[in-house]
């Protein structure tokens, strides 16, 4: 019997969820031997035409990581949706719109300014920016259409499932690829990770007092964090209250706060929204003036509750830009 | 640029035992202000999660307006306290957002205030009126 066939593809990418492959080390030769991978452009050379040229629905399953922001990534998840029989959006930035994401405070102009001018190692005197078409004596050149929003890949395509997190761990990778291989598929839109949050299942948990009240907010880098108490009730911002749980604590165990690459848990649509309340519940704040004060040690809002879901947050990105 | 013709729509979030009493004594004491909010009784103020006043904005609203009990009047203690918090920090989140946080107005008013309920919603709606419609407004 052929073997299924498998489609890996990045969009707006750093490249780490690639990584995450080739870090299931022997693992990744399980996969390899029960699949046959016809398109991965980050490892083997493979040419877009060969992909438009299969039947529909003949890729099994298609893993796409990086968030959705220019025309050629719309266009190939696109293809490779008409031609899979399942999608997975791999790791947060697909899941969610990750930290490419957090460009929606911002427009494409702004972006180009930023990159192709005012960065101090740019030398552009000609304010020349990426154009989709330039004509040159020999013909047209084309480049992709950079868009004014990044969206996640639900926004862009139907999606089955997701693995979440930035990237996801190991272990979530295999169980998901040998779940969707051995054919006994979950509930459509199922997250591969825990139900319950962070919290739930984080070692630090059992340290918070009964009654958590912080008065300030504390800064990661201003403090030396204890490793056996939780974040949160030492007035440090983690998110894990609004996270869904399953990447094993990885940065708590480093001694760092979540910041959420899981995305919020199951009944919740925006986890900024849901970390904001749960956070305005801890602060000792009984007037209008102490609340103010205390807000104003919360900087940037946006990075905090949503450094990995603005894109689909209730509100997805900045207004008026 | 503003719109003679402008009429605001604002969700009002407004607890039963104190802002909502108040709406209702307006009513029934015949006084007079915009109809311009589209009011939403709730058990308490504390009880209203922030992503319902997002939600309000993304869907259109021009302003949300949050009523609750004076401190210390809160039928269960402490929700106006929460509901305290959650707006500053929220008003903080919606300025990054590009939206005026203006466009969210939290106010105090007991049930015994039905005047103070009226002069606010006027005054909301001309403050809403002064800021135009929310930019997140889908064309109709
Ligand atoms: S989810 Fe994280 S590791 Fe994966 S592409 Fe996005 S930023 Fe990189
Ligand atoms: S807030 Fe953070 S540190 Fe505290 S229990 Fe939750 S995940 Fe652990
Ligand atoms: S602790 Fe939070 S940010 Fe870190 S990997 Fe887990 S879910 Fe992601």
């Amino acid at each position: 019997m052929a073997k299924p066939k498998v489609a890996l593809y990045w969009c707006a990418s750093c490249g780490g969820c690639e990584e995450a492959v080739v870090d299931l080390a022997e693992d990744i030769l399980k996969v390899v031997d029960a699949v046959d991978i016809i398109l991965w452009p980050v490892a083997m050379d493979f040419k877009y035409k060969d992909i438009e040229a299969m039947p529909d629905k003949s890729i099994l399953v298609s893993f796409i990581n990086g968030s959705v922001r220019n025309s050629e990534q719309e266009h190939i998840v696109k293809l490779l949706r008409q031609k899979s029989q399942l999608v997975v959006a791999f790791g947060a930035c697909a899941h969610l719109g990750g930290i490419p994401g957090l460009a929606n405070v911002a427009n494409r102009k702004e972006i180009f300014e930023t990159a192709y001018k005012l960065t101090h190692t740019t030398v552009n005197p000609n304010n020349v920016y990426p154009q989709p078409v330039t004509e040159i004596p020999q013909g047209k050149l084309t480049l992709p259409e950079f868009y004014d929003t990044v969206k996640s890949l639900d926004q862009t395509i139907d999606v089955d499932y997701y693995l979440p997190g930035c990237a996801p761990p190991p272990d979530l990778i295999m169980k998901g690829v040998l779940t969707l291989l051995s054919g006994n598929l979950p509930p459509k839109g199922t997250v591969i990770a825990s139900e319950k949050s962070l919290c739930e299942t984080c070692p630090r948990n059992k340290t918070k007092p009964d009654k958590m009240v912080i008065k300030e907010i504390k800064r990661i880098h201003e403090v030396i964090a204890d490793p056996e108490k939780c974040f949160l009730a030492e007035g440090i911002i983690c998110v894990g209250p609004a996270t869904r749980g399953g990447c094993g604590e990885r940065c708590i165990n480093a001694n760092i706060p979540c910041r959420g690459c899981f995305g919020p848990t199951k009944e919740v649509i925006d986890q900024g929204a849901k970390f904001l309340s749960a956070l305005a519940s801890i602060i000792d704040a009984n007037t209008e003036e102490e609340a103010k004060k205390i807000t104003e040690q919360i900087i940037d809002p946006i990075g905090l509750f949503y450094m990995y879901s603005l894109p689909t947050s209730i509100l997805r990105r900045k207004q008026g830009v | 640029m503003m719109n003679e013709n402008f009429e605001p729509k604002i969700i009002g979030f407004m607890c039963k035992w104190c802002t909502y009493a108040a709406a209702d004594l307006a009513g029934v004491s015949r006084l007079q202000y915009p109809p311009n909010i589209v009011p939403i009784r709730l058990m308490c103020s504390g009880g209203l999660e922030p992503s319902f006043i997002l939600k309000a904005l993304q869907e259109g609203a021009d302003g949300v307006f949050i009523g609750g009990c004076h401190f210390g009047d809160c039928h269960y203690q402490t929700g106006n306290y929460q509901t305290n918090k959650r707006i500053a920090i929220l008003q903080k989140l919606l300025e990054e957002m590009g939206i005026d946080k203006r466009r969210v107005r939290l106010e105090w008013i007991s049930a015994a205030e039905g005047t103070k309920f009226a002069r606010t919603i006027k005054e909301f709606v001309e403050d809403i009126k002064k800021l135009g419609p929310n930019p997140l407004k889908k064309e109709a």
